[in-house]
């Protein structure tokens, strides 16, 4: 278990940059996910600490060690693969096992450990099984023992529960962050799934065009997103147009930022709001229900905006569609124009 | 009825072809065990003829060599065969594609003429005719059979195998050795039964190829017909044949069993 930093990494494929001078420190013991839509070098990140890739220039430190030119099977690293990559082969015990005698552990060590990585993923009953004969769920149990079992330095997992359909990912997301607390490992995960990211982990870091954008816990970077890019891919965000700025108190100078809102953070009336909410005009355009929560969709000085709130909390909307659009002046998004 | 009809029509049309196919080699095996030499009916048993074979010393040495370099061919074949699939799978490099449409078509080639060619070049770079030549000559054949079939296998192994073996540690040779070779083995095996098949069977190069008096199976056969047709080649070719389904049977089971992994 160690800390992991990566410093000024550059990674060139032929033409394409698909790394550019990227810095970032994996704290020990930490849950980070990286996150970014496909081609944004988030897997490319993985795999250079991983060490499938060299990096062109730059450092890459596992624990007190550098190991940017050290070949995968040196670095000792635990890693979990998008397909889990089982070896169809071997037995669930021996693919589990594969990394300790690759280490030359006891025999009956070997056996101990074994038994103890199948109790953590709760599959203690099949051992003597082929990976054909699991379910998508077990064999990423499977994946994931046989990362940890032999006490890597860190946990690389790569879209680990992309492969899994809705209700399994969500009991899984659990399971795995009691694994990673109870084994404490410092541990990187890659996913384009923003809630996944939000959910499970300590740290987020969103990845655009092979640059680390922002960097930061999930509530820190949700709330304070840098950019647009990263307010519209953690979630949803109304954009205000410059005519509206000039009623509105503003949480920093107008030149040079953007301001926008959250879509929960919206409240709807159809009288004029208190005094020191931020609030706009707007013209409901659709209310769409969905029990608890609804969704309305808004004209707000010729741009669409959209609010989510409890179906309860929005009140009956005048005939003409005519509202008020309020939110508390805290809850402004700032971000680079 | 009509049903059964062409039930029927199909059962014999079965049968024609399992007649085409088998009744020349059992005529072939019935007339080594006939006593007359000139293939005179009727049928009279009698195990002379395996007799004289066997007291037969040519007829040995010819097949001990035939053996001998298939087996070799089957060996070097394989493994320059099994390395040149993996290393066409694993790299790109310059010239690859070239390289794996050039393999197709030695297969195509016929062996009068690739064997004219080799002669011509052994000669011509000093080897010259003999057991060297034949064997360098078989594996050259066999090579593009292997790569074919062991590269067919290698197409459905998943190269993420790979990169999990060494994320755990293990050293290329024990990612090879652990994770690649046992998913392809069932291709190699049946790469290395057509490299044998190829040299076992190969008549035309190793007519060209080997020095007279000093020859393969094969052209031992071949020129023992030339001087006069006696049934102890009948005898001969019987146990081949025999031998050959043989290891086809086996390949045939080994084959079902790697299949199923």
């Amino acid at each position: 278990m160690s800390r992991v930093e990566v410093s000024n990494v550059t990674m060139e494929f032929g033409q394409t940059t698909a790394l550019d001078d990227v810095s970032i420190a994996f704290e020990d013991g930490g849950f980070f996910a990286l996150l970014g839509p496909s081609g944004s070098g988030k897997t490319t990140l993985l795999r250079t600490i991983a060490g499938f890739y060299f990096p062109k220039s730059g450092t890459i430190r596992i624990g007190d060690r550098n190991v940017e030119s050290v070949p995968v099977e040196k670095r000792d690293i635990g890693m979990m693969f998008q397909n889990y990559a089982l070896f169809p082969n071997m037995s669930v015990a021996d693919n589990i096992g594969f990394g300790l005698r690759v280490r030359k552990v006891p025999a009956a060590e070997e056996k101990k450990r074994i038994s103890e990585a199948l109790d953590l993923v709760q599959l203690g009953a099949l051992a003597n099984r082929r990976p054909s004969q699991l379910s998508g769920g077990q064999r990423q149990r499977v994946a994931l023992a046989r990362a940890i079992v032999t006490n890597p330095k860190v946990l690389l997992l790569d879209e680990p529960l992309s492969a899994l359909d809705k209700t399994l990912r969500v009991d899984m997301q659990i399971e795995l962050k009691r694994i990673q607390r109870e084994v404490g490992i410092t541990t990187i995960f890659v996913t384009h799934d923003q809630e996944e990211a939000l959910t499970l982990s300590d740290r987020i870091g969103i990845l655009r065009n092979g640059r680390i954008v922002q960097a930061g816990p999930p509530r820190e970077v949700y709330d304070r997103p840098v950019d647009e890019f990263t307010a519209g891919f953690l979630g949803e965000a109304n954009w205000l147009s410059a005519s509206l700025l000039e009623d509105l108190t503003l949480p920093a100078q107008v030149d040079g930022h953007r301001f926008g809102t959250r879509p929960e953070a919206l409240r709807i009336s159809a009288d004029t709001p208190d005094a020191g909410q931020n609030a706009v005009r707007g013209q409901v355009r659709q209310r769409i229900f969905a029990g608890a929560m609804a969704t309305c969709l808004i004209d707000v000085g010729g741009s669409q905006w959209k609010l989510i709130a409890r179906d309860r909390d929005i009140p009956e909307l005048p005939g003409d569609g005519q509202v008020w659009v309020s939110w508390s002046p805290e809850d402004t998004l700032v971000v680079r124009a | 009825m009509r049903r059964n009809f062409l039930g029927l029509l199909g059962k014999a049309w079965l049968a024609l072809i399992l007649v085409f196919l088998y009744a020349p080699i059992l005529v072939m095996a019935a007339m080594s065990f006939n006593a007359s030499p000139f293939y005179q009916l009727p049928f009279e048993f009698s195990g002379a003829w395996y007799q004289d074979m066997m007291a037969n010393e040519q007829i040995f040495t010819a097949a001990a060599r035939s053996v001998l370099i298939a087996a070799a061919t089957t060996v070097l074949a394989t493994a320059f065969g099994t390395s040149a699939s993996i290393a066409l799978f694993r790299y790109d490099f310059r010239g690859k594609r070239i390289l794996q449409v050039l393999l197709f078509p030695p297969i195509a080639i016929p062996w009068l003429i690739t064997g004219t060619a080799m002669l011509i070049f052994f000669f011509t770079i000093g080897i010259g005719r003999g057991t060297p030549a034949v064997l360098i000559g078989h594996v050259a054949l066999a090579l593009p059979y292997v790569i074919v079939t062991v590269s067919a296998r290698l197409s459905s192994f998943d190269i993420t195998l790979e990169e999990a073996a060494r994320s755990m540690g293990a050293s290329s040779w024990t990612v090879l050795r652990r994770v690649t070779l046992p998913w392809i083995a069932p291709g190699i095996v049946a790469g290395g039964l057509f490299a044998f098949a190829v040299s076992f069977d190969q008549f035309v190069v190793s007519y060209f190829l080997s020095k007279p008096g000093d020859t393969t199976l094969p052209v031992l056969i071949y020129t023992s017909i030339r001087k006069g047709f006696t049934p102890e080649i009948n005898a001969v070719s019987t146990i081949i044949i025999v031998l050959s389904m043989a290891v086809m049977f086996l390949a045939a089971r080994y084959s079902r069993f790697g299949g199923e992994r």
